[in-house]
C-alpha cells in the first residue's frame, strides 16, 4: 500500500477530471449558472417583504449562508455519482494496479471539483453582490474562500458517501442524508443557540454549522476575524479526515 | 526465468470457493493463454496476478517480487474484461493520462494508440466507439506503460477475424520484444496461438503445458477436443 504523494501524479488525475467536465458542456452551464439562479429566486421571495427597522435585511443573512451551501451540495452530488462511476465502470480497480497513489486520486479529485468550485463561487458572488444587491461587510475574496473550502468538504463527503453507494440511485438517495441534517442544524433556520441542548451538540459535530458561522462573521465584521479562522479551520480538518476515511474505503484488493 | 510463479492458490468470493490450490508458472517472454470456460476462474486469477484480489491462502509472486507489490505496478499492464476507460474522455485523453500515470509522455500515448490502430479515432470520445474499439483504448492505456508483464482479460472478445489476427501477431511481437503476456479466452481457437496454455475449469487446473504436449498427451490435433479428455480424465 503507498500513500505516497506524488504532485505529478495529482495533477495528472485533477487535469484529467477537468478533461472530463469539459466534455460535459451542460454540466459545465449548470455548475456555474445553477446557484445564481437559486440565488435569483430567493432574492424575488424577500423582495417585496418588509424588513422591521434596525434589523438586517433577511436576504443578506440567507444569501450569504447559501453562498456556503450551495458549493457544499454541489460539489457532494457531482463528486459521489464520479467517484462511484470510477468503482463501478473498473477504471478505479485499474488505477490502482498503476502507480497512482489513493491519496493522489482523491486529492486529484479535490482539486478538479475545488477548481470548478472557486470559478463557481466568482460567478455566484459577483452576480448576488451586483445583480442582487447582496450587502456583505467583510471581503468578499473571503467569501470565495470560505465557497472553495465548502466545496471541497463537498467534494470530501462525496468520495466518502460513494463506498456506500452500490447503484447511482443509492448515490443520489445519500445526498438528503449528508447534506439535509446538516442544513437544517447550521444555523439558518433557527440560530444555534435557540436550539435544544441535544440538537445543539449534534449542531457542534456537524462541520457545515462551523462553515455558516465563518460566512455570517464575514457578513458581520470588516476584518477577518478569529473566530472565523477558526470556523474555516475545522471546516478545512472535517474535509481531511473525510479524504482520510475516504482513502480507507479504496481498497487495492477486493474480494 | 518465470515471470509469474502461483502457488496453491486459494480463493473465495463470498461462500463460493473459486480457485482450488492453483499452481502454475509464466515463462518470461512468451505468450501464455489462460484458457476455460466462463466462470472457470480465469478473471479471479488474473487479478491474482495484478494483486487486485483477495486471497485465502497460497503464494502468487511476480517478477520476483509478491503480487500487488508497490514496485511492481509500473512494471504490469492489467487490461479488465470490461473496458475500463473513461468514456468521457477522448481515446487520445485516456492514452495520455494513463501514460502520465506510467512517467510517460504524449508520443508514447501517440503510439500505443496507433499500436492498437485507433489512429484515426483517436479525437473521438470512447463512449461514442464500438465495443471492439473501445476494448483496443483500454489495450492502449495498458501498453502506454511498456510494462514487463502484461496481463489481458479476454482482449479479443467481440472482435472481428481480421482484428483479432492483428492483435494475435501484436501480442507475439511483444513477446518477441521481451514482454510476458498473459492472455485469458474462452475460445479454444485462440490456445493454438499461445507458446503456454494454462486450461481451468471449475476453479481447478487441468493442465499447464505447450499446445504441442497438450496434442501429444491426448492424442488430438484439436485442442477444443484435448480440452474436452482432459476433462474427461478428471472426471474419471
Amino acid at each position: 500500500m503507498t500513500t505516497a504523494l506524488s504532485p505529478r501524479l495529482t495533477s495528472a488525475t485533477a487535469g484529467r477530471v477537468l478533461r472530463q467536465l469539459r466534455h460535459d458542456h451542460r454540466t459545465v452551464a449548470m455548475l456555474l449558472v445553477l446557484p445564481s439562479a437559486l440565488l435569483g429566486l430567493l432574492y424575488l421571495l424577500w423582495a417585496d417583504v418588509p424588513t422591521p427597522p434596525g434589523q438586517p435585511e433577511t436576504f443578506d443573512r440567507v444569501g450569504l449562508t447559501m453562498l456556503g451551501v450551495f458549493p457544499f451540495v454541489v460539489m457532494f452530488l457531482v463528486t459521489s455519482i464520479a467517484m462511484l462511476r470510477e468503482r463501478t465502470s473498473g477504471t478505479l480497480e485499474r488505477l490502482l494496479t498503476t502507480p497512482l497513489s489513493r491519496l493522489d486520486l482523491l486529492l486529484g479529485y479535490g482539486l478538479a471539483f475545488g477548481l470548478a468550485a472557486a470559478a463557481q463561487a466568482v460567478v455566484t458572488v459577483a452576480i448576488a453582490t451586483t445583480v442582487y444587491d447582496l450587502d456583505v461587510t467583510g471581503s468578499l475574496s473571503l467569501v470565495v474562500l470560505i465557497a472553495v473550502v465548502d466545496a471541497a468538504l463537498g467534494v470530501a463527503l462525496g468520495l466518502l458517501a460513494s463506498a456506500f453507494a452500490r447503484s447511482e440511485f443509492q448515490a443520489v438517495q445519500l445526498m438528503p442524508v449528508v447534506v439535509l441534517p446538516q442544513f437544517f442544524l447550521c444555523g439558518l433556520l433557527v440560530p444555534r443557540d435557540q436550539l435544544a441542548g441535544w440538537l445543539q451538540a449534534v449542531s457542534d459535530v456537524l462541520p457545515l454549522s462551523y462553515a455558516v458561522a465563518a460566512l455570517q462573521e464575514v457578513g458581520a465584521s470588516v476584518e477577518a476575524t478569529g473566530t472565523m479562522w477558526v470556523d474555516v479551520g475545522v471546516v478545512a480538518g472535517a474535509t481531511l479526515l473525510a479524504l482520510g476515511l475516504a482513502a480507507a474505503t479504496l481498497r487495492r484488493r477486493t474480494s | 526465468m518465470d515471470a509469474v510463479t502461483v502457488t496453491d492458490l486459494v480463493v473465495h468470493r463470498g461462500a463460493r470457493q473459486v480457485l482450488h490450490e492453483v499452481g502454475c508458472s509464466v515463462p518470461s517472454g512468451q505468450v501464455t493463454g489462460l484458457l476455460g470456460p466462463s466462470g472457470s476462474g480465469k478473471s479471479t486469477l488474473l487479478r491474482a496476478v495484478v494483486g487486485a484480489q483477495r486471497i485465502r491462502s497460497g503464494t502468487v509472486t511476480v517478477l520476483g517480487r509478491p503480487a500487488g507489490s508497490a514496485a511492481l505496478r509500473s512494471r504490469v499492464g492489467y487490461v479488465t474484461q470490461a473496458p475500463s476507460v473513461y468514456a468521457d474522455l477522448t481515446v487520445r485523453e485516456n492514452a495520455r493520462h494513463f501514460a502520465a500515470l506510467y512517467g510517460r509522455g504524449a508520443a508514447a500515448a501517440d503510439a500505443a494508440i496507433a499500436d492498437v490502430g485507433l489512429a484515426d479515432a483517436a479525437g473521438q470520445l470512447v463512449g461514442d466507439l464500438s465495443g471492439g474499439q473501445q476494448g483496443r483504448a483500454s489495450l492502449a492505456c495498458a501498453l502506454v506503460g511498456e510494462p514487463e508483464l502484461l496481463v489481458l482479460d479476454e482482449p479479443t472478445v467481440g472482435l472481428d477475424p481480421v482484428l483479432r489476427v492483428e492483435l494475435w501477431s501484436r501480442f507475439h511481437a511483444l513477446a518477441a520484444a521481451g514482454t510476458t503476456l498473459v492472455v485469458s479466452s474462452h475460445v479454444m481457437d485462440e490456445a493454438g496461438r499461445c507458446d503456454r496454455l494454462l486450461l481451468l475449469r471449475d476453479g481447478r487446473l487441468l493442465s499447464d503445458s505447450t499446445p504441442a504436449e497438450l496434442r501429444a498427451r491426448t492424442g488430438t490435433d484439436d485442442l477444443e477436443q484435448a480440452f474436452l479428455s482432459l476433462v474427461q480424465e478428471v472426471a474419471a
